[in-house]
């Protein structure tokens, strides 16, 4: 059974994957549905969902909340994806390294992500937003600084116990150079956990993209699903709809973004045959 | 048919006029119990003279007190002086104070605490003070109840120093030859006021009493005040609305909560009380920076903002659409001034009119615009002023940052458009002229920032503070509100009332231009 069937068997992981597909779509079409700025002032503040013309109704400043969740969706999916890569790709570097070399660099290399690993990530991402001022580059940059130490740690423990294989003990002895054995032999062998790990991490860097704006620390030019909770949750007894939808959004795409990973965990675990 | 009509008409108004009048004339006061009011944030201390935090002259305003009040036409009433006269020249006030007012801890209030509040302590704490008392020349005191200061030169606005936060009295013989803000009695302390201090809970509240020894017969109504000290904003809302406190007042009511707050028939919104203050929200424009520096800019995004829209949609109608740089509570205010209507079009017609065509995009100039962090509200503010720049083909970014940082830019002119309030304090020459005077501009914080000069703004300000008849100085002001709107250094976005709710069984609270600053000697509460 190849991967691909055993997570066509998986129901959940199906169900994530088309809430997912329906989540980058809308962010995909956002700009044709909603051609104008999610921050305009279409139309009389605290309409109620379906009371105008507003799908979502209008929000305190009769901004469309529909469009602030689609044009959301946007920023939110391509934040945490574009943090994911550069979390991975930078965990995938160190911890390569790490277990592939051991002695002072694993020893350097570890330090440092038990340094990253015992600071709150999130008061750390904080503090980094805060320091080099609201923006879509920092944000990335806090997410990606914060989730990296996660992937070094396990592409290392897949280096240490690959290393000692015998497939990588022939390519030593036919002289490939260290980093073909690197990424064209351990690499691939070991990618399996890094993409389900990854697509977990795209989950929990929606949150913290959404936790960051909900606190003020978004970019001020860009709407998210955590500015609309933030600016509105004040108004919770008064205009329920305003910070409920990008609520909503906000759960059924990480809960997605975790089937779907789940899904992945499950296909791609080779020992798993059912 | 008509006439008939007419007596019908005739008929209601008298019906309506009555009802409106019967409750102010049907009740009269009772004495007694415990008037509990909402404070946030909770102040570091309760000493009006050593800093003017909201919380702290809110509190403070009820056990110091100054020489005078003000009523809502900004009229000097009897304070801690029960008269005074200015001499003809305008160089010599005379104060005549109160002869039975007593200190909390017993002692007479005597001139010698006037000279040493005025000359020597404010001098060292209170910036305001110190700009004020430091043109007077001497002060002498020929009894115990009377003090006669001299100025150096006249200064028209010099009796609107003497108010509660201007000049709150302070006792000689605590505090002399100590240092002011270590003296243990900033822990406990003794004012003159209508109530007394009794203790404090950190972090939950704060009691005051009647003081029994009050020099006006029969007052303070009230047993006691009551302070309390609720972090949440949700927690606070309910305990207005359940009647577990009786007011609630500036940072501790929400805006956005004021909708609910009006339909609770419970409780009453304050529409008065904040003549002296007189919170004007401006947006500063720093006219160093291109194409700030071309005043048809600053008219453009005037015009681009829907003025109505911020008080009744951000400021939940709390306010007035500002028609100059003068408060219309404040002193001196005209109305007589070109209008800047909300007109888009007329704004692009400006714009074009400087060369700012829009590109291929639509976008004619490119600005930034400083958050102000302190609070939702203002973060609104910052999200309309974009978009309304926007649709004129301005486009806008907005900047947020922490309070810290904010104050540090704005004060060294790092900004292209930065927004905040002013308060008026009474006379232009107090709370306006600080914002365009030439002299004025400093890298001090709320200084002139945008830089903006004009001599003539200049000498008829200086005009105007020194001069005692009133009909020249209201043509100085004529003058200088005709030339700031026309000029437009800053634009006047609204005339800000801060929230003041109230419980219904709370009578008599509001009724100086210091709203709930107030002593609140006159309030009382309904059964």
């Amino acid at each position: 059974m190849t991967a691909f069937q055993r997570f066509r068997t998986n129901l959940a992981a199906c169900v994530g994957l088309a809430i997912l597909a329906a989540m980058v779509l809308l962010a995909a079409t956002a700009p044709l549905i909603f051609p104008t700025s999610p921050w305009e002032m279409v139309g009389e503040p605290y309409l109620r969902p379906l009371e105008g013309p507003y799908l979502l109704g209008t929000d305190m400043l009769g901004r469309d909340i529909a469009a602030g969740i689609a044009h959301g969706a946007r920023v939110s999916l391509m934040l945490a994806l574009v943090a994911t890569v550069a979390a991975t790709g930078l965990g995938i570097l160190l911890g390569a390294f790490a277990g592939y070399c051991g002695g002072a660099v694993d020893e350097v290399v570890m330090r440092a992500t038990e340094f990253f690993q015992t600071i709150p990530s999130f008061l750390l991402a904080v503090v980094l937003v805060a320091l080099f001022s609201p923006s879509i580059l920092s944000i990335v940059v806090a997410i990606a600084v914060v989730s990296w130490p996660g992937v070094a740690r396990l592409v290392r423990g897949q280096f240490l116990s690959l290393r000692q294989a015998e497939f990588v003990q022939a390519a030593l002895v036919l002289g490939e150079p260290t980093w073909r054995i690197i990424f064209r032999q351990i690499l691939p062998n070991a990618i399996g956990p890094v993409i389900v790990t990854a697509s977990l991490m795209v989950a929990t860097a929606i949150l913290l993209e959404s936790s960051l704006s909900f606190l003020g620390l978004g970019d001020p030019d860009l709407m998210s699903w955590g500015y609309m909770i933030g600016a509105s949750r004040n108004l919770i007894r008064d205009a329920w709809w305003m910070c409920t939808f990008p609520g909503v959004a906000i759960f059924l795409t990480v809960l997605s973004i975790n089937l779907v990973g789940d899904g992945l965990g499950d296909a791609l675990n080779p020992r798993l045959t059912a | 048919m008509r006439r008939f009509a007419k007596a019908i008409l005739g008929l209601g108004l008298v019906l309506a006029l009555g009802l409106a009048a019967a409750p102010a004339t049907a009740q009269t006061p009772r004495k007694g119990g415990t008037l509990r009011i909402l404070v946030h944030p909770e102040p570091p201390h309760v000493v009006t003279a050593l800093g003017q935090a909201s919380g702290t002259v809110t509190i403070g305003g009820k056990i110091f007190e100054g020489l005078l009040t003000f009523d809502f036409g900004l009229n000097p009433k009897p304070g801690l002086a029960e008269r005074w006269e200015r001499s003809a020249d305008g160089l010599t006030y005379t104060f005549h104070l109160r002869r039975n007012a007593k200190w909390h801890d017993g002692k007479p209030f005597t001139a010698a605490d006037v000279v040493f509040t005025t000359q020597e302590f404010l001098m060292k704490t209170h910036p305001r003070a110190r700009s004020v008392f430091s043109r007077v020349a001497s002060v002498e005191t020929p009894d115990d109840h009377t003090v006669v200061y001299k100025l150096k030169e006249r200064f028209s606005p010099f009796l609107y120093a003497f108010e509660l936060s201007g000049a709150p009295m302070m006792p000689k013989h605590i505090y002399a030859g100590t240092e002011f803000d270590k003296n243990p009695a900033n822990a406990k302390p003794v004012g003159t006021g209508p109530f007394r201090f009794v203790s404090w809970t950190r972090g939950e509240s704060l009691q005051l009493e009647r003081n029994p020894d009050y020099y006006r017969e029969g007052r303070p109504y009230l047993d006691a005040i009551s302070f309390h000290f609720i972090p949440d904003a949700a927690a606070r809302t309910v305990a207005l609305e359940q009647g577990l406190v009786d007011q609630a007042q500036f940072d501790a009511v929400q805006f956005t909560d004021l909708e609910r707050l009006k339909k609770n028939p419970a409780l009453t919104i304050a529409d008065k009380g904040q003549e002296f203050i007189a919170p004007l929200i401006l947006m500063d424009m720093n006219s160093r920076r291109p194409p700030f520096g071309d005043k048809r800019f600053r008219k453009a995004l005037l015009h681009s903002i829907d003025r109505n829209f911020i008080k009744d949609r951000i400021f939940y109608g709390q306010g007035k659409v500002p028609t100059g740089p003068i408060s219309s509570s404040t002193r001196y205010y005209i109305s007589d001034v070109p209008r800047y209507d909300y007109d888009p079009e007329k704004a692009k017609a400006l714009l074009d009119e400087m060369g700012l065509k829009p590109g291929a995009d639509g976008t004619r100039a490119e600005i930034k615009i400083l958050a102000l962090p302190y609070g939702d509200h203002w973060t609104r503010l910052g999200e309309y002023l974009r978009e309304s720049f926007r649709r004129v083909g301005v486009r806008a970014t907005v900047e947020n940052t922490d309070p810290g940082n904010w104050i540090q830019r704005y004060t060294n002119w790092d900004y292209d458009i930065v927004y905040t309030f002013f308060y008026q304090y009474a006379d232009p020459a107090l709370g306006v002229a600080r914002t365009y005077l030439c002299s004025n501009v400093r890298k001090v914080f709320l200084a002139n920032a945008n830089g903006y000069c004009n001599q003539r703004i200049d000498d008829l300000f200086s005009a105007a503070t020194s001069e005692t008849d009133e009909a020249k100085k209201q043509a100085a002001y004529d003058e200088i509100q005709k030339t700031l709107i026309e000029d437009l250094p800053t634009a006047p976005l609204l005339e800000l009332q801060f929230p003041v709710v109230l419980n219904r069984r709370v009578h008599d609270a509001i009724t100086t231009a210091h709203g709930p600053n107030d002593a609140y000697a006159d309030a009382w509460l309904a059964r």
